[in-house]
């Protein structure tokens, strides 16, 4: 038995000691993910603050895990939540169910559903894990009304689309999907 | 049939290995194939029997061909030489050596079809993820299969307004539309209402209506609109119930069978969460082949009505319904009939304030719209539960000749005239039965006939729209006077029925008329015509084979001591004269005895009081009646009466069987099983009902008799083991003995009358779109009345009975003098209906009308 038996059994601890930590100080200090996480669904609005979602339900259709459930609406000249004809009246996805695979987000024609960097989905009542629109819409950013009201960006649905992109990248338009993108901490480096 | 052809240069049809080519038959090569075709077969149809699928969009097998969107192009080879260009296949029939390459075979065939593809998506919006026909949208699928990739046309597509209504149920959206003119071919061709066409010329051809052309005028008013929708193969045609609904990916279609009218109308129920949300017409080609009408495409809704009755009531102290537990409810129920039965109430107070003499017995009233199965359980209900024939299923008017009628032509009769037979029968009679607006899958058939060549009669007061369209011959008769008019047709008419396969049609409304079953009866007898009775419900047949009437037990069995104890020993009763002995009232005379205190309990199914001949005295009958038991999907009239009132399941929750008119078991699965099933979650949302034979079954069960009709299937079984026993000697049909003619001496008017299909009835609710495409309700009459009585069309004429008036437009049209016509049913745009009985009015009676310049009672 030798003298630096005693020690020797302390090795890995010491070793350890001078290596980079791996635990976490959540909840106190949030981990940043990948800027492309699968995080919780977002449904996004046009500049003006119309909602993207046209209620085509393709989204539902390309859920594996049939999490998603909508129903499509129609739109008036007084009652409008989208451009065009359609837009989606009863949006839900529920967290129970989906396994975060995204094939909802690439199915989505409009890219009004998107994923964001939210992981923290866990709940003590399974009732409030079904996310409905109230939830999923992403936020009024300045800029934006709440619907329903009338197409400020153009005279039918065919201007949103066309002039879409271009309204993305002009810096005194809200989109929320950059912003989004913009607030992850990768991005902004 | 094929063999394949290992480089053959000699034709096909000479050649020595192969059979002879069977007579009638052509032999060709299509794709490299050797096929034997009948002669005149179009080549798309040769195709798809050997399994090639050509693209194409205006071809339909039951529409005649019309070569319009040019998506089937093939290349054709005739005597060895090549045809200069691809043909459309859809057009061109088979011929003998011809050689075939599609484009499975040909590139020239394939380039072609990429082009015609590429063409008609030119002007095509690009928004499938909207469209309703999105997922099942044959554009789609074959733009995948035959198009190309991408499109060179970078021009402006052109646009329409849309959607554009083009009647309240239909949605037209010109951007879509690929002209392929299957909607306007149905219309002309099959329901014959010529109300769209194409307009205009080019880039700007398009699908519309005299509406949408001139600003006003004739939208599209047809009671088949909804089948140009299904087979629109674009989605320029939608509907106004389904619109954003749901997407065909995520319904579950499972096939029916309709429950709007006796036709036996296959359906395909489309549904999610514990909800219809569309139906669409099945096929089956004996019966409605592809097409139904549009209330039983369309009126769906009043299963998820937010006054469906989903939990047992009963009527407490407090006067009110409450709801309770079945246990509760049965128990209450079975001790009030039982009371009931046995007379075992409280007495009625006489005139001196002393009881006198109890009420007993029950009468049961189960109504026209069951499933055999459950109106047979009402028929074993009444018989060995509450030991009475008082059963009537005919909730509407009714006679003591009709019961003869039935039982000499209907009952336990079987499978009779079919719809093949209405097709190739030399000529056609109907009789009180306006067959558009009463029987409309019996009516397209009967325009498919008169297409070619039946000769299609009927015995009716005017040119309605249904005479019309069958290029029908209308004989003419004042009502009331029916069976004289059959007694004395005409000679061509009667020489024409007497033609082997002739066929008379009777409606239910010959009970209307004395004399008129007796009149038909007489006729087939006369003439060697085969005749069928067509009624409006889809439960009527079925409750005349089940014996849910007074004087029928099931199976078509006579009231006699035979058939009793046949029936007491297969339904395990120990005493063979254990079933009452008597035959029945009729359902006016059950609630005549009811309303007169001699009945104390009354048992009603799905009945409205206004269906039925006299509304007053069926509500004095219910008020009257100790205890009424109501079993019922929705609350109605009854359930004010009831003092218990029992849910039952709708169809789409239930198996069952609807005899059609034809006498065809229609039997269908359930749509929706709320109660779990396979999967509890998709259909977890809808209400749990039990279909009415099982209801029974237990409230009997309450009452110490089994019935044994726990399911559809156990009770369907039991009825087909006891089987027909029609008996031996078939009685007369017996008219009425004196006249009981009204004659028009009192310078009144005549009122004829009958239904039509889309009239506010009970499965008729919570469907706006629907109602909107009902024909406006008018009053008919004839120049010369008109004139007499100072009235002009479109003047607003009062039709006056002894219990109110109605109010209406006036049309004028060819009746017979001093008769006028109106609607049996007509809704009020505040809700409820006004019905002509409700009124005191009677088709054949006296009527009058006022609101002309002269005094409408003055002759």
């Amino acid at each position: 038995m030798g003298m630096f038996d005693g020690i020797a059994g302390f090795g890995v601890t010491f070793s350890t000691m001078f290596r980079k930590v791996v635990t976490e100080d959540y909840p106190r200090v949030k981990k940043v993910t990948a800027p492309r996480y699968h995080g919780r669904h977002q449904l996004n609005r046009h500049p003006d603050g119309l909602e993207k979602c046209v209620g085509c339900e393709l989204c539902a259709w390309a859920c594996p895990a049939d999490a998603i459930y909508v129903e499509g609406g129609d739109n008036t000249d007084e009652e409008r939540y989208s451009p065009g004809e359609r837009y989606g009246s009863i949006y839900q996805i529920n967290y129970l169910r989906c396994i975060g695979c995204g094939l909802c987000i690439e199915a989505c024609p409009t890219r009004s559903l998107t994923m964001t960097n939210e992981y923290e989905l866990a709940d003590d009542d399974r009732q409030d894990l079904i996310y409905d629109k109230d939830r999923l819409l992403a936020p009024l950013l300045p800029g934006m009304e709440q619907p329903p009201h009338p197409m400020r960006l153009g005279e039918n649905e065919q201007d949103y689309y066309v002039q879409g992109p271009e309204m993305a990248r002009r810096p005194d338009v809200q989109d929320a999907v950059r912003e989004e993108i913009q607030m992850t901490p990768e991005a902004s480096r | 049939m094929t063999a394949a052809s290992e480089k053959a240069p000699e034709k096909p049809s000479e050649r020595e290995d192969l059979p002879p080519v069977p007579h009638g038959h052509v032999r060709l090569t299509i794709d490299d194939r050797v096929v034997d075709a009948p002669q005149g077969e179009l080549l798309i149809r040769t195709c798809e029997r050997l399994g090639i699928v050509v693209p194409r969009f205006c071809d339909h097998p039951l529409l005649d061909p019309a070569g319009a969107c040019r998506q089937c192009l093939v290349e054709v080879e005739m005597g060895g030489r090549k045809m200069p260009k691809p043909q459309a296949s859809c057009t061109m029939t088979v011929a003998q050596d011809m050689v075939v390459n599609t484009q499975m075979t040909s590139a020239v065939a394939d380039k072609a079809q990429q082009g015609v593809m590429e063409l008609l998506l030119i002007n095509h919006p690009l928004d499938c993820p909207i469209c309703d026909k999105g997922g099942e949208c044959p554009l789609q699928n074959q733009a995948m299969s035959s198009g190309r990739a991408d499109s060179r046309f970078v021009e402006e597509k052109r646009t329409f307004a849309k959607p554009l209504p083009i009647s309240d149920e239909v949605l037209l959206d010109r951007e879509r539309c690929v002209l392929c003119q299957r909607c306007t071919r149905f219309s002309r061709q099959i329901a014959g209402d010529q109300f769209i066409e194409l307009l205009e010329r080019g880039a700007h051809q398009q699908i519309g209506t005299e509406e949408t052309a001139f600003g006003e005028g004739e939208d599209f008013q047809s009671y088949f609109s909804g089948n140009t929708i299904q087979i629109c193969p674009v989605g320029a045609l939608t509907s106004a119930s389904y619109r954003f609904r749901s997407r065909p990916f995520d319904l579950v279609s499972t096939p029916g069978v309709s429950e709007h009218d006796s036709s036996g109308a296959a359906v395909r129920r489309d549904w999610r969460r514990g909800a219809v949300t569309r139906v669409l017409a099945g096929e089956d080609p004996d019966v409605n082949e592809e097409w139904i009408d549009d209330k039983t495409r369309f009126a769906f809704r009043y299963a998820q009505s937010a006054t469906r009755i989903t939990r047992p009531l009963v009527r407490g102290d407090d006067g009110e319904l409450h709801e309770t537990s079945w246990t509760d409810a049965l128990e209450r129920a079975a001790a009030a009939l039982l009371a009931a039965r046995d007379g075992t109430g409280p007495a009625p107070l006489d005139a001196d304030g002393e009881p006198g003499e109890p009420k007993r017995g029950v009468g049961v009233l189960p109504g026209g719209r069951l499933t055999i199965e459950d109106a047979y359980a009402y028929a074993k209900f009444a018989r060995a539960a509450l030991q009475t024939n008082d059963i009537d299923a005919r909730a509407r008017a009714h006679s003591g000749e009709e019961l003869d009628f039935l039982a000499a032509h209907v009952a336990g009769t079987g499978l009779g005239v079919t719809y093949a037979d209405l097709e190739s029968a030399p000529a056609v009679l109907t009789v009180a039965l306006e067959v558009e607006e009463e029987a409309p899958v019996v009516f397209l058939r009967l325009r498919k006939a008169a297409r070619t060549g039946t000769a299609v009669h009927h015995l009716g007061q005017w040119s309605s729209p249904a005479v019309v369209k069958t290029g029908g011959r209308l004989v003419r008769t004042a009502p009331g006077r029916e069976p004289e008019a059959l007694a004395t047709l005409p000679d061509d008419v009667a020489a024409a029925l007497a033609t082997p396969g002739a066929v008379v049609l009777v409606g239910e409304r010959a009970a209307e008329v004395p004399g008129l079953y007796a009149a038909v009866s007489d006729l087939v007898g006369r003439t060697g015509a085969r005749v069928a009775w067509v009624p409006r419900r889809a439960g009527e047949r079925g409750a005349v084979d089940a014996g849910a009437l007074p004087t029928l037990l099931p199976g078509g069995r006579p009231v006699d001591d035979v058939a009793r104890a046949q029936l007491a020993s297969s339904w395990g009763l120990a005493d063979e004269n254990a079933l009452p002995a008597t035959p029945g009232r009729d359902g006016g005379a059950i609630l005549r005895a009811a309303a007169a205190g001699e009945l104390a309990g009354l048992v009603v199914g799905g009945v409205e009081l206004t269906d039925l001949p006299d509304p007053v005295l069926a509500r004095a009958a219910l008020r009257e009646a100790d205890v009424v038991v109501s079993l019922e999907q929705v609350a109605s009239e009854v359930t004010r009466y009831a003092d218990v009132v029992l849910p039952v399941a709708p169809v789409v929750n239930k198996s069952g069987t609807f005899r059609n008119w034809e006498g065809r078991d229609r039997r269908f699965a359930t749509t929706i099983d709320p109660s779990g099933g396979s999967s509890g979650r998709v259909g977890g949302t809808a209400a749990i009902t039990l279909p009415d034979c099982r209801v029974l079954d237990t409230l009997a069960v309450e009452m110490d008799v089994d019935l044994f009709t726990q399911t559809p299937e156990v009770a369907a079984a039991e009825l087909g083991h006891l089987g027909a026993a029609r008996p031996t000697e078939i009685g007369p049909v017996r008219g009425p003995d004196g006249s009981g003619d009204v004659d028009g001496t009192d310078g009144s008017l005549r009122l004829a009358s009958w239904r039509q299909l889309l009239d506010g009835g009970a499965l008729l609710i919570d469907e706006p779109e629907l109602a909107g495409t009902a024909r406006p309700p008018k009053i008919r009459i004839s120049t010369v009345t008109a004139r007499r009585l100072g009235l002009v069309e479109d003047a607003v004429a009062g039709l006056e009975g002894p219990r109110g008036s109605l109010h209406l437009p006036v049309e004028l049209a060819d009746l017979p003098d001093d008769v006028v016509w109106a609607p049996a049913r007509v809704p009020q745009a505040g809700g409820g209906v006004i019905t002509l009985a409700g009124l005191g009015l009677t088709h054949g009676g006296p009527a009058r009308l006022t609101g002309g310049t002269t005094d409408g009672s003055a002759a």
